[in-house]
């Protein structure tokens, strides 16, 4: 088996790079590895503090599962009938009820002094750099930047292109998103039929496209890259067809793009001049090796 | 009710344990009698947990690796192939020719959990036991309305056919079915384009009928459990399964009405021109998700509680020791039950309902850790000091015990709205809820099962196929399951026909499960085969009342095995020390 899960579980720690087909530089790619155990490598701060805060539950929850298991194992080999032929007859002993009822109190309150915060952090959204709103279709994702007048509508590319192309066949779009690195990205999702929710792991977000609301999100990702994320809300059919596709590219790079779609410059430039400083973003390396990267353009 | 028993006792002067022929279709069509109508209902249950385990078995099948399986080709025949874009299929609409189906996927999915919670779980946990055990238990002669008994399960049958109809019959332009998920969200269920045809309109009524029979069913449970006790039989005596049928039937007549109303404002937004959920009117889609919702969580409960009351039974008899602190297990499933009800939204962090609701969904869900934990604690301490047989019913709530633990502990992550944005959806629930579900409510079912069997049968098991069920379902059900956090953690969506090569590996692994589980399942129909049909070997006189000697203290042990057709002409009397 080529795939053992520990080796897995090792290789999930690290983001893996490939060679994007056609383009000639190497990009640091996010989504699901084959065989990983965990959570996707953050890729933003608040998706840092989740995986902290889900390490810290996972320890909890092993703990408590364990011992369980650990007392069914002991009551099962100690009062065995062979072991113990005659039963006891107690059926009460407040001590322990007491102990079993405050002790998981005491945790949970333990639990909810991370969990609160965190939930605060999510849904405080800072001052905005830059504005996206994804609107979601059966069964594509609508992109618009309405301060640069950029509209795009993102379809993923079929088997034969991505195969093309080196990318990612269920994962990889025509168009994608494409975003500054380092830069608060305010994310509006709504939908214009059934619901849908616009999510993308590494980013720590998911928020459902309801149609007749919009919704609110934000994220800053520090490290340029390509991220992946899922429709997460059933729309029908094509419900897993219509992924997400994040380019987080240099501010430069990204003024080229919102050009080469016809935007408006200007507006978007002087909302950027002023990104808030990536505030010390868990995979915090410099930007990788900016590639100057014509938007893919598949068939 | 005095008149009830009175008109039993005048029936069975002359009459004693008139057992009509089984071959005679009248004794089931008009049973009035909760032994008979609790084994249709068992029946019923085994025959649709074997359409929702066929189901299953597909999405398993189309799941083993990436790429499409098995769900194209069942329409639209001739126009398949991935090497047509789906680009251009979808920029032009002509999608639908395009894909095959996908969408019969998503109607897989869709009444493979409404099939196994409506037509499985709750016929077999409140039908079938709650029927053959609560009079019993409680030392009556039959349910407080054997004639709404009788149609309360014969409901069923129609509302299953609906659903079954409901796949073949056109679903919309997707093609057959309702591929919507058993939640039935708006406006997904009430758009014209995707789900304009009857499919939707015949489930609805499907569950407008099941909802029908277990709001009746609900009725009589509440009825007969507060009237028809035996002298002695005082609430704090009764057997801690009866406490959780009370507990379950009380949330079934306070959420249902929620679903049918609710499911009515789908079925007037379909066909009526209402707009409750349609936005474009003035409506709310995230209304019917609250609305689904505060029927949807007590459901689950509905779903578990008879388990924590079968459990109960099981560990007391076969530790020989009577239940630890059976105050708090009653009024722990009580509390399940309340705080149940206002929990809902915890179903939905990623709707946008804004900071304060989160948090108070967080809160009051995490709470409801505090009564489960007390449940599980007080099983231990019921073995602890105990005389431990372990039997195959033994087995089974052991397994349950651990499992349920684990699925349990899953759910305290997912109470967290933090960690939901990422786990919402996923896989991750997929694990949680078939962990608690498919691990504990199923394990419960045959827990009882292979506890009540020899009493409703007269007739003896093989213990060692009852084992061997039991491992292989162990096995096989943790490998299905456990990969499915991994998957979940790496973000895999729910209700995805097809995924990326990134997880190709553990939906194998979960598949490859599935096939063990199957074998398992075969175990448990050869181990009936074996039981009914090969051997017949009866109970011995010894053992005729009770097979499982001094531990069993409740009433259905003092009968014969099978029970008389009527039971307690006499009723009996209920001492102090008959309690537990």
């Amino acid at each position: 088996m080529k795939r053992g899960w520990i080796g897995s579980a090792l290789a999930q720690a690290l983001v893996y790079t490939f060679v994007a087909g056609g383009i000639a530089a190497a990009q640091t790619v996010t989504g699901p590895v084959d065989g990983a155990i965990g959570l996707q490598p953050a890729a933003t701060e608040i998706a840092q503090d989740i995986a902290n805060f889900h390490t810290l539950l996972l320890w909890i929850i092993t703990a408590v599962t364990l011992f369980v298991l650990a007392l069914l194992i002991y009551v099962m080999v100690r009062f065995n009938k062979s072991a113990n032929p005659t039963p006891k007859k107690f059926t009460h002993n407040l001590t322990v009820e007491v102990v079993w009822t405050v002790v998981p109190v005491l945790i949970l309150v333990g639990i909810s002094l991370f969990s609160f915060p965190l939930l605060f952090k999510q849904e405080q959204i800072p001052e905005a750099g830059l504005t996206i709103k994804a609107t979601g279709n059966a069964w594509r994702w609508d992109y618009s930047y309405p301060d640069q007048g950029v509209d795009i509508t993102s379809l993923p590319l079929n088997e034969a292109d991505a195969k093309a192309q080196n990318r990612p066949f269920r994962m990889a779009v025509d168009e994608p998103m494409y975003v500054p690195a380092g830069v608060n990205v305010r994310m509006l999702v709504t939908s214009n039929d059934v619901i849908h929710a616009f999510s993308v792991p590494s980013f720590g977000i998911k928020e459902d496209a309801v149609p007749g609301r919009i919704n609110e999100t934000w994220f800053n990702v520090p490290k340029e890259g390509i991220y992946y994320g899922f429709c997460q809300e059933l729309c029908g059919m094509l419900h897993g067809f219509m992924p997400i596709e994040v380019r987080v590219v240099s501010p430069a790079e990204f003024d080229r793009w919102i050009q080469s779609k016809g935007g408006q410059l200007a507006s978007a430039a002087t909302v950027i001049e002023a990104p808030t400083t990536p505030a010390a973003a868990p995979p915090a390396e410099p930007a990788a090796a900016p590639a100057p990267t014509a938007p893919a353009t598949p068939g | 009710m005095a008149t009830n028993t009175t008109a039993h006792a005048d029936e069975h002067a002359h009459d004693h344990d008139h057992r009509p022929s089984p071959y005679d279709p009248r004794r089931w069509l008009f049973s009035t009698n909760h032994k008979d109508i609790g084994t249709m209902y068992l029946i019923f249950a085994i025959i649709a947990g074997l359409v929702g385990g066929i189901l299953s078995g597909l999405i398993r099948w189309e799941l083993a690796q990436p790429g499409i399986q098995i769900f194209w080709g069942m329409a639209e025949a001739g126009n398949l192939g991935t090497d047509k874009m789906f680009s251009v299929a979808m920029a032009d609409g002509s999608h639908k020719a395009i894909f095959g189906n996908e969408h019969s996927y998503n109607v897989m999915v869709t009444m493979h959990g409404l099939i196994m919670i409506f037509f499985m779980v709750m016929p077999a946990m409140i039908g079938g036991f709650g029927n053959w055990f609560v009079p019993l238990m409680i030392g009556a002669p039959d349910m407080a309305f054997p004639r709404m008994n009788n149609i309360s399960f014969w409901l069923l049958p129609f509302s299953f056919a609906l659903a079954t109809i409901s796949m073949l019959v056109p679903g919309g332009s997707m093609g057959a079915g309702f591929g919507g998920g058993w939640t039935l969200y708006a406006p997904l269920s009430t758009s014209q384009q995707l789900h304009g045809g009857p499919s939707m309109d015949l489930l609805i009524l499907s569950l407008h009928i099941a909802g029908v029979s277990s709001v009746l069913g609900a009725i009589n449970f509440i009825v007969t459990i507060f009237n028809m006790r035996a002298p002695g039989m005082t609430l704090h005596r009764m057997p801690l399964f009866v406490w959780s049928i009370l507990v379950t039937v009380w949330l079934l007549l306070l959420s249902l009405p929620v679903l049918a109303g609710a499911i009515t404002m789908l079925l007037t937004d379909r066909n009526f021109g209402t707009n409750f959920f349609n936005a474009a009117g003035g409506g709310d889609p995230v209304m019917y998700q609250h609305l689904f919702w505060f029927f949807g969580h007590p459901e689950v409960y509905i779903l578990i509680l008879p388990g924590f009351g079968i459990v109960s039974q099981i560990v007391s008899t076969f530790s020989k020791k009577p239940v630890f602190g059976y105050l708090g297990m009653a009024y722990a499933m009580v509390s399940i039950g309340v705080i149940g009800f206002i929990v809902w939204a915890h179903h939905m962090y990623t709707v946008g309902m804004g900071l304060e609701l989160e948090a108070y969904f967080v809160a009051a869900t995490m709470i409801i850790a505090v009564p489960t934990g007390i449940k599980i604690f007080s099983w231990i301490a019921t073995m602890w000091g105990g005389s431990i047989d372990l039997k195959v019913p033994m087995l089974w709530a052991i397994g349950f015990i651990f499992l349920f633990t684990l699925g349990g502990v899953t759910g305290v992550v997912l109470a967290n709205s933090g960690i939901d944005t990422v786990l919402h959806d996923t896989y991750y629930v997929v694990a949680h809820f078939h962990y608690v579900l498919s691990m504990g409510a199923v394990f419960a079912i045959f827990a009882g099962f292979y506890y009540w069997l020899p009493k409703m049968s007269g007739l003896k098991y093989s213990g060692f196929l009852g084992g061997l069920h039991f491992w292989i379902f162990f096995v096989g059900v943790n490998i299905i399951f456990f990969p499915q956090h991994f998957l979940g953690l790496q973000g895999m969506p729910r209700r995805y026909a097809d995924y990326p090569e990134g997880f190709a590996y553990w939906n194998y692994v979960s598949s490859v499960g599935y096939a063990i589980t199957a074998v398992g399942a075969l175990v448990f129909f050869y181990m009936l085969l074996d039981m009914f049909v090969i051997r017949r070997r009866k109970l011995s006189a010894a053992e005729n009342a009770s097979p499982w000697g001094e531990g069993a203290t409740t009433l259905e042990w003092t009968l014969s095995s099978p029970p008389p057709f009527h039971q307690f002409n006499e009723l009996p009397v209920v001492v102090e020390e008959k309690h537990h």
